[in-house]
This record gives structure tokens, C-alpha cells and sequence, in this order.
């Protein structure tokens, strides 16, 4: 194998399912998690949340809470740092307000005392003045003439004249003519559709632990998708600079995007500093769905033409996202999603990012994408069954392929879409029976994957046993997967390795596990830092022999001359040349630093039966199949567990999940009772099939697999649940009332 | 806040009466304890009923049962006699939570907490089960349907505390169930409750209750609706009346669990599908 090339087969422990390295902490309950930090001396701390909507705050009285036995800390905006501008201002805004509450739930105060309970009590005591203002929940009351306005001057170039300020930024994409294509069509279907807010809903709230002192030094423990973000972020609100924070990320349980964000930890840190003592910060689950994080919501509308022939000769789409009170709803990428999946002459998109009186909308796996597919696939699913069009086959005669212009711009590379698609019409679900009262449906998805900044660290150990060191909180296995490569790389047995992710202290910069990109891009920097360990290895094997370091290769774990003219000497095993690396020039350390940028865009189609009580509205889904790429499953359990994962979390999207706010601007269900994510029993066993079309970007093939999967099922779902009910759902969640009201409405003509 | 565990249901009464501030009885705690931590009820004097002797019995009485006020629902459920006689009962109360509060929760619990959407509560009406309240005048026996006052609250005054629930003997051709609608399959609360429980002579309905819960400020128990199949032998015109006075006893409001409008429609439609078990259970032929 050349060092420094692509392999596709001949795998010896990539592709196995080796036990999980965590797995026994986890089920024994030794996993410290974000919450599990203690510290000597330690404070509990409690945050003070508006009420409100949206209130201007005329005044805050900490004195009662300031004299209450056991508090030793209260902070207010005035504790933060000052002069910020750009997304570290609008991070503090979200953090903590400065003079205006912008939604229920908006940090305005903090308290750290000496107990949970105390800390609890004190921040009923502080006492808060405010004057309400009027608010909007709503996308498109938000865009209306009459909207209030949630922050003036908050809109960005992108924003053309005349449209309300709460549009902040905006995005139009394309090619071709769409109006000729229109016009080439047999049929065109145009349809409007809306989407709730719905929450990443990790089990795990948000917690930390933290420690300044008065001389900048800080330390966090917290639970995180991203520690080193979490250390900027930290520094900059708090006025210090960035090496002077050590952040250590715990266990996390969940993330699905919601964790990319920094909410408590510069809270804690703030405390901390004034209390001089340790501060833990642990949300309820209340907090964090009215604090954090949620999805955003959507009003999209789609307009698709077809040929009788199934065709389409043009598309284009409206996407209107909200995404709460700061700018940064994700509508480009909605945009740029929406028609992806298919090769298209004719394409124009638009998207609106509108702000409202809701919590900052956080990532949430493929951010924008599942609502764009949800509307897109919709109509095709609308054009098919008018047309009497087959659904797969018409997706293949549209399917994007190596060389597609993208609907967004680019060229695709090598992609796997096309056998997806055949996978999926290979697969005894699309042609099983389907029973009284049920309906099908089927959709494709995509997303663009993601590289960033990373590094990673490789050390060997005298006993010949390797602990890597990565910067990627591990949300989806990557311990494992990293692991594997590196056995694979270095001819070691898996057991052989520990993977740890390290704090800030211990490695370069490494972007927030997000965007599908740390079995890709850790996965390249490990490869790649076990491929300097090698040659470092081999060094060691050449200078011992007396030969060119050129002439010794690295096979099956052991250094050896490249052919007989190298000489003829006993191969070195990693564990012989560990041992004496001590005397023969030190520590052996692979390392590896890059932005890589070749991350495979990843496509799957999903199979989906759903049955319909036509007398209550009540869905069940009854079957599921996830056919995608993984360009190379490096682990296929877990590969398998994100598809699943993906599908378990867009039929909670399709069906139940929604923030529901009253019309006092209040979040109404603020707890998983009312909140409806689906429990186990509401889950079919979800099938899965993992197709792979290498990425020719990754040493090993390697896709990332944890978004594409949540991008087909609300479109899959709606069009399964549409067929059963025999009426089109345009609006999530379909919750059984909306069924039912969809159901009459067609009853009453 | 005080904490106390009476040997007797007398004690726990005087404690009750004398108690200032927020007064809350703690049995199976599935309520107290989680509005405790969620900052919902911080109540000034707790009184622990569960050392009372014999409050998680369930014994045979009059023919019926008496079921302690600190029973289990995990204990009805496994107690074959009780759920061969009243499975509407059992199943309700099963429905309840997850296998975790189905250890802990209790039928007077679920009773006293006051929800209009507590699932046993519509069961124990269509049964005619009864409670013992002990307060300051000794013990009395009411009505289930007359302890719901609306959402939250009880009839039961300062002093008053359950310590039974009694079920009738079940007597022959005789079925009772329970079904409520939730978006989910388990772990949810009732947008609408119906339980009927009825009585047969030779395939004809002899006696009927039907009681409605989630679609009013408390469970109801609905004289219409029972009219509406006695008499009959259940056949499609029977259970359409059934569901059109099933429905139209709704008062519900809009909410964030369900609308007025489905709440009324579905109420008609779960009368008739509790309403054809229950027959089945009473050894109707369907």
C-alpha cells in the first residue's frame, strides 16, 4: 500500500463491528457526564429568565436575593464584557440581556449560592421591572407590514429594499430559465407548506462546571460538541484571552447540533469570578427548551413542472425561515437543499432568515435541509400521483449524478444517489402489500457534509499500545471509529488503542463536531497521523539497520527492508521499536494538522408505510427502511444507529414535536409531557441498508452519515400519511387534530 | 416544610386540619413529588400515609373490593381476581406512566390530584366505586364523580383524607374498559378518557355507565350516553347515539394537548369503541 494513497478494499478492521470503547462506563454508570463535576468549594448557580416574550427591562433589584444566607454571587449584562461586536455580541445578547428581554426564556440575571436549593430561592428574589412590548412567534406575522420590530438595523446587505426589518438576511440561488421550463411542462403543482419548531431533545441538559479567578485564569468542565469554540467563545464574553481558559469536555448525551452552541458557561464563569470559588451551572429541562436552542420554523412555498414523462422541466422554492431573536436562521441551506437530489435545467431559489420573538434557533442536524425536502418531495410525491408516475423511477430520471451541475452551483463529484435509489427499488419494502387504512411513501434528502479545522495527536506507548488524542467531542462513535483506523493504519490489534478526547490544552484548534465531519475529517487526521508514525517508525527500523530510511516499508505491523536489495534483516514489530524509542531518539508521536476539504455530499432515499385512523387522526408508522451513503462504513453499527437515529427523530418532527406558543408569546410545553418526542413503542424496528460510493476526499471512502438520515423522513412521512389519508398534509407536525381538520375539510368539499 | 408519617388515618386527618400553609398527602408521590421539583407546590406540611396498616391491601369486601389508598398500579395489575372482575378499572390505572410510576402510583393519588384528564378516575365513575374520606366527623363514603371540583381541585375540605377507594360486586353479564386517546402509544396524558362499563340480559344492555374524561373541568359521568344503549343490543344505531351524546356532554377547551373540536368528536368515538369491549367483556357476541 503506497503511505500517502486511497484504499477501498482489502480492509482488515475497517468495516468490523468491534465493541464500543465507552460502552461499559456507560452502562455502569461511571460515565461522568456534564453534570458529574465537582470541585472542592464548589457553588451552585440559578438563572433568572424572562417571562416575556418581549419586555424592555427597566430595572433589576439583586439586593433581597444579594442578602439571602448562602448566596455569594449575583451577575447581570454588567458582568460581562463590553464593546463586542458581530456573532460574539449577539452570543452574549443570547447569554445574558442587555436591555431588552427578546423572548420567554431570556437569560437577565444569575445567582450562585451554596446549594442548589438556595441558589433556586435567590433567584426568585431578584426582582425584575419590566415594560412588555409587543411580540411575533410567527414566520410570516414576523415579514408582515404590521410585524413589530425585533431589533432594528439588524438586517445585513444581503436584504433587499422593502422588506421588513425583521428580515435580516437573504438568499437567491439558481440557474437557467424557470418560466421556459414551466412552460415545457405536462403539469405543474405549486404548494405552500409550514414547519414547526422542533427541538433537538438530547437527553442530557446543558451543564457545566467552571472557575476563574481574578487573574483571567479559567477552567471549564462542560458538556459540549465543541470545547475549543466553547474556549473562545468563553474568552470573549468574559474579557480573557483564550489560552488562558482550559475547557474539558465531559460525556455528552446528545447533541444533534444543539450542543455546537455556548448558553451557561460563560454564566458560570462570570459567577465564578466574582465568588471566587467554583460555580456549576446544570439547565432544567425546562430551561433548555425554552432557552436553547430549537430548529428553526418555515413557511416554504414550491413550484414544480413536470413532463408526462416524468421530466422535470423546472423548479423553484420560497423559504422562509424564522430563527428567533438573533439573525442566523440556516435558509441558505434550506435553499440550497431543497432541489439537490436532481439534475435541473431550470432552478430558483429564495430564503428569508427572519427574526422573531423566539429562543436563537441552534443547528439541529442538517440544519434547513429536512424542512426543504419535506416541501420539495411533497410536490413530487403530488406530481407522481397525478401523472400516475412511479415515484422511484421518476427520482432516477431526475437524479443528480457525477458531473450534475447542483441546483446550488457546483459540480458534483463522484456521488451515490442513483444507487440509493436502485437500492431502495431492489428492496422487498417498496413491493410489499400494504394493509386497509395504510399508504407509502418515499423521498430522497441531502447534505453537504463538512471538513474544518482539525488536529489530532498519535502517541505510542513503550508496551507497543497507542492513545490517540482528538479534538471532536465523540457524538456518534467516533472513539471507535477512530480507533479502528488507526489499527488499520498501524497493523495493531483495536484493543491495542484508546482514543480520548482531549481538552484545549492538549491539541490545535479543532472545529465543533457538527456537520457530519469527524468521521471524515478526524478520521483523515487520524490516518494520516498514523502514517507519520510510521515513517517515524520505519526511521527508527532504518537507522537500527544501517539503510535508507527509504528502504523500509511498514507491513502488518511490523518495519521491514522493502526487497532484498535493502538487506536482509528480521522485521521490527511497532512493540519492539517502541520499547527502545527511549534510546533511539525519543518519544514517537504521529501528528496531524489541516482544514481538510474534501468531504463527500451524501444522498439516501427513504421507504416509509404510515397508518391512518381515519375516526381520530392518529398515525402509526409501521414500516421503515433507510437506504443511504456512507461512502465507506468505517463501524456499520453505528453508521446503522445514525440512520436509525435520523429516521427515529424525523417521524417525532413529522407527526408530534412543535413548540407551541400561547398568544402571550409564552412557550406552552416546556417539558417532554407535552412535548411529544416519540417513546419507543411509537417506533417501528427501522431497516436500514448502507450503500457505498467511496469519497474520493477521504483516504478511506469516508462519508459523513448523521444528517443526511433526518433529511428524508418528514418529506417520507407526509407523503406516506397523505396516501393513507387520501389528502395532502402541507403542515407540521400532522399532528392527529391537523389530520382530523385536513380529513373534514376534504369531507366538506 | 414538615414531614410526617401517621400510624393512622385519624392522626393523618387531625394533622391535616391543624396544617397551615400548603398541605399535601404523600403516597405513591408520582404527583407530589414531581410538582415538588419542578418548582410547581413546595407544600408547608407533607403527611406520609403509607405507614398506615393496611393502606396497600386489596381485600375482598361486600362482595367488591377495597382497594387501600396506597396501592400500586403495578399491584392491580397483577392481581388476577381484580382485573378478571374490573379490567375497564385495571386497565386505566395500568395506562398510567411507565413501569417505573406504575410502582409507585396510586388510584386515590391519580383521584386527589384533581385532573379532569386522570385516566382511572373515568374507569372508577362507570364502575360506581366509592370512597372512605376520614375527617373530623369520622368516616364517610362518597361518590368518586363527587370528589372532582375542576382542574386541580376536590370537594374534600381542610381535614379530609381518602383511605379507600370500594368497588361494587361485579355481578353477572357484566363488562367494563377503558380507552383514551393520546398522540403516542404510552407515556402521555389523555386528550380525551372514556370508560363504560354495562350490565347484559340475553344480549340486550340492562344497566350502563359512561363517563367522559379530558373534555370538561372534571370527569363526567354521562346519563345520555348510558341511555342510549340500555335497552339496546348494542347495533350501529345504538352506538351512533351513543357517540352523538358522548360528544355533545363535552365542554372542553383549546389547548396545547388537543382542540375543542377534536376533543368532541373523538369523545363519540371512543364511547363506541369502549362501549363494544366492554359488551364483549360481558359476553355479548359481537
Amino acid at each position: 500500500m503506497a503511505p500517502d494513497g486511497n484504499m477501498t478494499n482489502g480492509f482488515k478492521v475497517v468495516g468490523t463491528r468491534p465493541k464500543r470503547p465507552d460502552g461499559i462506563d456507560k452502562v455502569t454508570g461511571r460515565a461522568k457526564f456534564g453534570a458529574d463535576a465537582t470541585a472542592p468549594g464548589m457553588l451552585h448557580a440559578s438563572i433568572v429568565r424572562s417571562p416575556h416574550a418581549h419586555a424592555k427591562i427597566l430595572k433589576i433589584d439583586t439586593s433581597k436575593a444579594e442578602a439571602l444566607k448562602g448566596v455569594k454571587a449575583v451577575v447581570t449584562r454588567a458582568d460581562f464584557a463590553e464593546g463586542l461586536t458581530g456573532e460574539n455580541w449577539n452570543i452574549l445578547e443570547n447569554v445574558m440581556a442587555s436591555d431588552t428581554a427578546l423572548y420567554d426564556g431570556h437569560a437577565v440575571a444569575a445567582v450562585a449560592a451554596t446549594t442548589a436549593l438556595g441558589a433556586r430561592d435567590a433567584a426568585k428574589l431578584i426582582e425584575v421591572e419590566y415594560e412588555l412590548l409587543p411580540h411575533v412567534t410567527d414566520v410570516d406575522k414576523a415579514m408582515a407590514d404590521d410585524a413589530p420590530v425585533i431589533r432594528a438595523g439588524a438586517a445585513d446587505k444581503s436584504v433587499p429594499e422593502g422588506l421588513h426589518p425583521n428580515v435580516v438576511r437573504y438568499h437567491e440561488s439558481g440557474h437557467g430559465d424557470v418560466d421556459k421550463g414551466f412552460s415545457e411542462a405536462d403539469l405543474v403543482v405549486e404548494d405552500s407548506f409550514k414547519t414547526e419548531a422542533t427541538h433537538q431533545g438530547y437527553i442530557e441538559p446543558h451543564a457545566c462546571l467552571a472557575q476563574l479567578g481574578s487573574d483571567g485564569k479559567g477552567e471549564v468542565w462542560c458538556c459540549t460538541q465543541g470545547h475549543f469554540n466553547v474556549q473562545k467563545v468563553c474568552a470573549a464574553l468574559v474579557g480573557t484571552d483564550s489560552s488562558q481558559i482550559r475547557v474539558t469536555p465531559s460525556e455528552i448525551g446528545g447533541g444533534f447540533g444543539g450542543k455546537t452552541v455556548v448558553f451557561i458557561e460563560p454564566v458560570a464563569l462570570a459567577l465564578s469570578r466574582k465568588a471566587n470559588r467554583p460555580v456549576k451551572l446544570v439547565m432544567s429541562r425546562s430551561e433548555v427548551f425554552r432557552a436553547t436552542g430549537p430548529t428553526a420554523s418555515t413557511s416554504i412555498d414550491i413550484k414544480i413542472g413536470m413532463t408526462r414523462e416524468g421530466k422535470i422541466t423546472a423548479a423553484q422554492g420560497v423559504f422562509r425561515l424564522q430563527g428567533g431573536a438573533f439573525p442566523g436562521a440556516p435558509m441558505e441551506f434550506t435553499a440550497m437543499c431543497a432541489f439537490a437530489p436532481y439534475s435541473l435545467e431550470n432552478v430558483h431559489q429564495v430564503g428569508y432568515d427572519v427574526m422573531s420573538n423566539r429562543p436563537k434557533q441552534a443547528a439541529y442536524r442538517a440544519p434547513g435541509s429536512p424542512m426543504a425536502a419535506f416541501a420539495v418531495e411533497s410536490v413530487i410525491d403530488e406530481l407522481c400521483n397525478k401523472l400516475d408516475l412511479d415515484s422511484i423511477e421518476v427520482r432516477l430520471k431526475n437524479a443528480s449524478k457525477e458531473g450534475t451541475k447542483a441546483s446550488y452551483g457546483p459540480k458534483f463529484e463522484r456521488i451515490g444517489l442513483v444507487e440509493t435509489l436502485e437500492a431502495a427499488k431492489a428492496h422487498p419494502h417498496l413491493t410489499s402489500p400494504l394493509a386497509e387504512g395504510q399508504g407509502r411513501g418515499v423521498s430522497c434528502g441531502f447534505w453537504f457534509n463538512h471538513g474544518g479545522e482539525t488536529a489530532v495527536s498519535l502517541a505510542l506507548s513503550e508496551d507497543g499500545t497507542v492513545a490517540i488524542s482528538v479534538g471532536t467531542p465523540d457524538i456518534g462513535g467516533s472513539r471507535a471509529s477512530m480507533a479502528q483506523m488507526a489499527a488499520e493504519e498501524l497493523g495493531i490489534p483495536y484493543e491495542s488503542i484508546r482514543t480520548t478526547v482531549a481538552d484545549t490544552a492538549t491539541l490545535g484548534y479543532n472545529e465543533i463536531s457538527h456537520g457530519s465531519r469527524v468521521t471524515y475529517a478526524s478520521g483523515l487526521a487520524t490516518i494520516k497521523a498514523a502514517r507519520d508514525a510510521v515513517k517515524k517508525l520505519c526511521g527508527r527500523a532504518a537507522a537500527k539497520w544501517g539503510i535508507d530510511e527509504d528502504a523500509v516499508v511498514w507491513e502488518d505491523g511490523c518495519a521491514k527492508p522493502s526487497g532484498p536489495n535493502a538487506g536482509d534483516f528480521e522485521p521490527l514489530p511497532l512493540a519492539k521499536i517502541a520499547r527502545s524509542m527511549g534510546r533511539t531518539g525519543g518519544p514517537i508521536v504521529g501528528h496531524y494538522e489541516a482544514t481538510p476539504e474534501g468531504a463527500g455530499v451524501s444522498f439516501a432515499t427513504h421507504i416509509v408505510d404510515a397508518e391512518v385512523d381515519k375516526e381520530t387522526g392518529q398515525t402509526k408508522i409501521v414500516r421503515y427502511t433507510v437506504v443511504q451513503d456512507a461512502g465507506k462504513a468505517i463501524h456499520p453499527t453505528y453508521v446503522e444507529g445514525q440512520f436509525q437515529g435520523g429516521a427515529a427523530q424525523g417521524i417525532g418532527w413529522a407527526l408530534n414535536e412543535e413548540y407551541i406558543y400561547g398568544e402571550d408569546g409564552r412557550l406552552q410545553n416546556s417539558g417532554f409531557l407535552d412535548y411529544r418526542i416519540p417513546v419507543a413503542s411509537d417506533l417501528p424496528m427501522i431497516d436500514t441498508v448502507i450503500v457505498e460510493v467511496p469519497n474520493p476526499g477521504h483516504p478511506y471512502g469516508v462519508r459523513g452519515v448523521g444528517e443526511t438520515s433526518i433529511c428524508p423522513p418528514l418529506a417520507a412521512i407526509a407523503n406516506a400519511v397523505s396516501n393513507a389519508a387520501g389528502v395532502r398534509l402541507t403542515e407540521l407536525p400532522m399532528s392527529p387534530p391537523r389530520i382530523l381538520a385536513a380529513l373534514d375539510a376534504q369531507a366538506n368539499g | 416544610m414538615d414531614y410526617h408519617t401517621p400510624g393512622s388515618f385519624e392522626d393523618a386527618a387531625a394533622i391535616a386540619a391543624k396544617a397551615e400553609g400548603v398541605t399535601r398527602f404523600l403516597a405513591g408521590g408520582t404527583d407530589v413529588l414531581v410538582q415538588l421539583r419542578a418548582d410547581m407546590v413546595t407544600p408547608d406540611v407533607l403527611i406520609d400515609i403509607k405507614q398506615i396498616a393496611g393502606v396497600k391491601d386489596i381485600a375482598r369486601e361486600e362482595g367488591g373490593w377495597r382497594i387501600g389508598a396506597a396501592v400500586s398500579g403495578a399491584e392491580m395489575t397483577e392481581h388476577n381476581e381484580l382485573d378478571q372482575e374490573w379490567p375497564g378499572v385495571v386497565e386505566a390505572m395500568d395506562l398510567i406512566g411507565s413501569t417505573q410510576i406504575q410502582g409507585r402510583a396510586t388510584l386515590v393519588g391519580n383521584l386527589c390530584n384533581g385532573s379532569p384528564a386522570a385516566d382511572s378516575v373515568p374507569a372508577l365513575v362507570a364502575a360506581g366505586a366509592s370512597v372512605s374520606v376520614v375527617g373530623k366527623s369520622g368516616t364517610r363514603k362518597m361518590p368518586v364523580e363527587d370528589i372532582p371540583a375542576g382542574p386541580g381541585k376536590t370537594n374534600l375540605e381542610k381535614g379530609d383524607v381518602v383511605s379507600a377507594v370500594h368497588l361494587p360486586a361485579r355481578g353477572d353479564n357484566a363488562g367494563d374498559a377503558y380507552l383514551r386517546f393520546i398522540p403516542r402509544t404510552e407515556m402521555d396524558i389523555a386528550v380525551v378518557g372514556c370508560a363504560v362499563n354495562l350490565r347484559l340480559d340475553g344480549g340486550k344492555v340492562i344497566e350502563a355507565r359512561v363517563s367522559l374524561g379530558a373534555v370538561a373541568p372534571t370527569v363526567l359521568l354521562v346519563e345520555d350516553a348510558a341511555q342510549a344503549i340500555v335497552g339496546t343490543s348494542l347495533d350501529e344505531a345504538a352506538l351512533e347515539a351513543l357517540a352523538a351524546a358522548a360528544s355533545s356532554a363535552c365542554n372542553p377547551i383549546d389547548d396545547k394537548r388537543g382542540t375543542i373540536a377534536f376533543r368532541t368528536h373523538v369523545a363519540g368515538v371512543l364511547a363506541k369503541r369502549a362501549a363494544k369491549i366492554a359488551y364483549e367483556r360481558a359476553g355479548g357476541a359481537k
